[in-house]
């Protein structure tokens, strides 16, 4: 009998592929998954589906389209007022951790609206910042380990600053000068630190998406007891790397958490253009994915929700899906001004009724581990540090012109290149006046 | 190819899960015109008999520019036999070399990773699902953390979908980190040109539009001795390349192969006949189409003296090779595959023109598809074939 002819599930040959298609990435904690996929293989459960393309699926004889199914539960620990509602659910950070939260989270915030107003005073070529989204960066930053590789998108400098990078790292990239570690050849704000375990960012939305399935695959194969953060918004999860990489990481069973910050907006379009389904946290369990959905203005509902999923990624090897709802304050970037589309109004209502520092902060209040005088000293202190940080990059050379050249390839240049950079130095010797090195290091 | 592909698949163990998957629509098959099937070889006259083809152990190991340990033996391979020897030895000699791709785990559609994963285990070589934006980004993710990463597209022709993960984050990762992070454990394989019956999307070659970006390196082996070769140093290469195997070679080219472990340099021309009359430049499956021109234009022109050059590869291409050659000859013509306007001849006749622009007798002929999407049942009328070279070497001469 062919294989074909041969009913599904007696096919010894398709029973293989699956037990041998999960044994290839299992780890040891996933050997019970293993076996009950095995077992199920081998004998057909009552009124399932044959067929090997849904094999958990029943057959009906009803006729029904599936649409509306209850929306997935956001979960929160803290109420706006800052109190734990469920005592159980408290992480108990020590006084340490959730005070370098709350103090990274003053720390964006002020070198936010410098670097914001320097944009504005031409002093930056652009920038963007995290205005209300703090609570998502230091949350899921905490919950992390520095062996942990992250990808971002663009707006997620409170991670790498959790991490440890310095003001005057992030005023370097900025100016793109020459202490820039990217040699200032891409935009402001397109930070990465290999130190830090943190990818540089680039701009094109969503391909960081498929390239932490990657990261993380190469993690399990070490194995390395770390996983992968890829952060991205609800706009690039329109794009077709979402797709992939969702699907990919959960074939190849890579230890990947997928952190969305759903925000409202991708620049000027609202969710309603953005998607029809319940957000993004409804796709995860159809690419069989474990999904949650946070309050992302909640600082320890992130740091819980991260935290599981980290330990679940790296002990069970899987990806996880999380959507933090949060909402955008701040314009998209410098070059945009977000009341031609949303009414100023919805936004100081937003900072009013629910901001992620504010209800931190009343809980940091509530244990009696920070007050205003506190508050107002720390913010004096960091607007003083920012200040000198950012007068010193600015001070700071652009890097080398030989850096144009560099890079593009590893070992020797090609010819075509080296042509190209002695043609640019007789250009510059011949035009000194068009092509003045002043204000770039030798 | 598909009732050949079976009946080798016959003879594994692998035979019926293969026959199984051939039983159901191929998205990427072949449809096969006029009804006739194709020979096993393909439509490649010249192949077997090509005197470029290495027969004896002495003539493989007197390859020039073998570099490592290419042993002292040898043995008949087609061409892609070689290709899974040289990842055969990455993955022996790299614990962290990975082999991915759509059907890799069964030993790949055209053969190339057969044996691959009974031999290293379901971690290392394996299936994706089917997408290739997905599949070549978890390539660059692996190798962002240091990994070597073996992806395949099944066809060039579908490269298309990851053009964005190629060329905005491949190419650029390590220039853009500033040399923080870079992907140069990725190498992309895929088979290209034309095959006989493949039509719009099995026949492509894509190699220009990568030609344009900097950060990649883009290598077309002519053979089994060059492909082992050249995709070892692609897979070593500390920068992401794209390897295009000319499908038409897989079985039709057949030569001996040095056993060891050994590459060729990415970035060098091979002068495959020297002459003083003409330079002849291209790469992949063409020269053997440009093997047979020689010899029918040598015919009507007797004391004709041709030299004819193997790119290899396309970026980053052989300059000095070409030059020296058409300082030496006066003329040049460029074959290729791809459709002309913009096609990688372009890049050649440019710069050619602007180094060689005193010795040129003749303006530089390019011989290569026309301008439309690769066709059919026109695909004898589509190709740069013998005769048409011909006319164009007629065409330099006569000037």
């Amino acid at each position: 009998m062919s294989s074909v002819m041969r009913p599904a599930w007696r096919s010894l040959s398709r029973g293989c592929t699956r037990l041998a298609v999960s044994q290839r990435f299992a780890t040891q904690l996933n050997q019970q998954r293993v076996a009950e996929l095995a077992t199920s293989a081998t004998t057909p459960p009552k009124g399932k589906v044959l067929f090997p393309g849904a094999t958990g699926s029943h057959y009906t004889e009803k006729l029904n389209f599936q649409r509306n199914v209850d929306s997935i539960p956001t979960y929160r620990v803290l109420d706006l007022d800052g109190n734990v509602i469920d005592k159980s659910q408290d992480p108990e950070l020590s006084k340490e951790v959730a005070l370098k939260m709350y103090t990274s989270m003053l720390t964006l915030n002020a070198m936010d609206l410098i670097l914001y107003e320097a944009q504005r005073q031409g002093r930056i070529s652009f920038y963007m910042t995290s205005y209300g989204e703090e609570a998502t960066h230091m949350g899921s930053a905490a919950a992390l380990k520095l062996d942990d590789v992250v990808y971002g998108q663009y707006r997620e400098a409170g991670v790498l600053m959790y991490r440890g990078f310095t003001l005057d790292e992030f005023m370097n990239q900025c100016y793109s000068n020459a202490l820039d570690y990217g040699k200032g050849r891409q935009m402001p704000v397109h930070y990465g630190s290999k130190k830090l375990n943190f990818q540089t960012i680039s701009s094109p939305l969503g391909t960081q998406l498929p390239q932490a399935a990657g990261s993380a695959y190469a993690l399990k194969r070490s194995g390395k007891d770390a996983c992968v953060i890829c952060y991205f918004g609800e706009g690039a999860a329109s794009e077709g790397d979402f797709h992939a990489a969702l699907n990919i990481a959960s074939t190849t069973e890579s230890p990947a958490l997928f952190f969305c910050r759903n925000n409202g907006y991708a620049i000027s379009t609202p969710v309603r253009d953005q998607y029809r389904g319940d957000g993004i946290a409804s796709r995860g369990t159809g690419y069989g994915m474990d999904t949650v959905r946070v309050d992302g203005n909640d600082a320890l509902a992130v740091y819980n929700v991260v935290k599981e999923a980290r330990k679940r990624a790296i002990t069970e090897s899987r990806p996880v899906l999380i959507e933090a709802l949060t909402y955008r304050v701040g314009h998209h970037s410098t070059s945009d001004d977000s009341s031609a589309y949303r009414p100023k109004s919805e936004v100081s209502e937003w900072i009013k009724q629910d901001s992620p520092m504010s209800r931190f902060r009343k809980y940091l209040e509530k244990k009696d581990w920070w007050s205003q005088k506190e508050e107002d000293s720390f913010k004096k202190d960091i607007r003083a540090k920012i200040l000198k940080s950012f007068a010193a990059a600015e001070k700071v050379k652009k890097p080398p012109v030989k850096y144009l050249f560099t890079d593009v390839y590893a070992g020797e240049q090609p010819w075509n290149l080296k042509e190209q950079e002695q043609e640019l130095h007789r250009l510059m010797k011949e035009h000194p006046q068009h092509y003045s090195t002043e204000g770039y290091e030798k | 190819m598909r009732s050949t592909l079976a009946a080798a698949a016959a003879a594994s163990r692998l035979a019926l899960l293969r026959q199984s998957r051939l039983c159901a629509p191929a998205r990427r098959g072949y449809a096969s015109p006029a009804g006739t099937p194709p020979p096993a070889e393909g439509f490649m006259p010249g192949v077997a008999t090509s005197r470029f083809m290495k027969q004896t152990t002495e003539q493989a190991l007197a390859t020039k520019g073998l570099l490592g340990s290419p042993g002292t033996e040898s043995k008949k391979l087609n061409l892609f036999q070689s290709v899974n020897e040289a990842m055969d030895i990455a993955l022996a000699t790299d614990q962290n070399a990975v082999v991915f791709g759509e059907d890799v785990g069964f030993g790949g559609v055209f053969r190339c990773t057969m044996g691959l994963q009974e031999k290293y285990g379901q971690d290392r070589v394996f299936n994706t699902p089917l997408t290739e934006q997905g599949l070549v980004g978890f390539g660059i993710g692996m190798a962002a953390v240091g990994h070597t990463a073996i992806a395949e597209i099944q066809f060039a022709d579908y490269v298309f979908p990851a053009f964005d993960q190629i060329v905005n984050e491949a190419a650029k990762y390590r220039y853009r980190s500033g040399n923080q992070f870079d992907c140069g454990g990725l190498t992309i394989r895929m088979p290209c040109m034309a095959v006989g019956h493949g039509g719009h999307y099995h026949s492509q070659s894509p190699e220009a539009y990568f030609a344009h970006t900097p950060g990649l390196k883009v290598v077309v082996p002519r053979s089994p001795l060059q492909a082992k070769g050249l995709l070892l140093a692609a897979i070593r290469d500390p920068n992401p390349v794209l390897f295009m195997e000319p499908k038409i070679l897989y079985r039709a080219a057949v030569e001996q192969v040095p056993t060891g472990d050994y590459t060729l340099p990415i970035g060098k021309a091979e002068i495959l006949r020297e002459g003083k009359d003409i330079t002849i430049v291209s790469w992949g499956s063409q020269l053997y189409v440009l093997e047979t021109a020689i010899a029918m234009a040598e015919k009507e022109i007797p004391g004709l003296s041709v030299e004819l050059i193997d790119l290899r590869s396309v970026l980053p291409w052989d300059v000095e090779t070409i030059e020296k050659s058409v300082n030496k000859t006066g003329r040049l013509l460029i074959a290729h595959e791809a459709p002309v306007t913009s096609g990688f001849g372009a890049e050649i006749a440019a710069t050619i023109q602007e180094r060689c622009f005193l010795r040129l007798e003749s303006p530089i002929q390019r011989v290569c598809g026309w301008d439309v999407p690769f066709p059919l049942v026109f695909e004898k009328f589509y190709v740069p074939s013998a005769i048409r070279c011909v006319d164009g070497i007629k065409r330099s001469l006569n000037y």
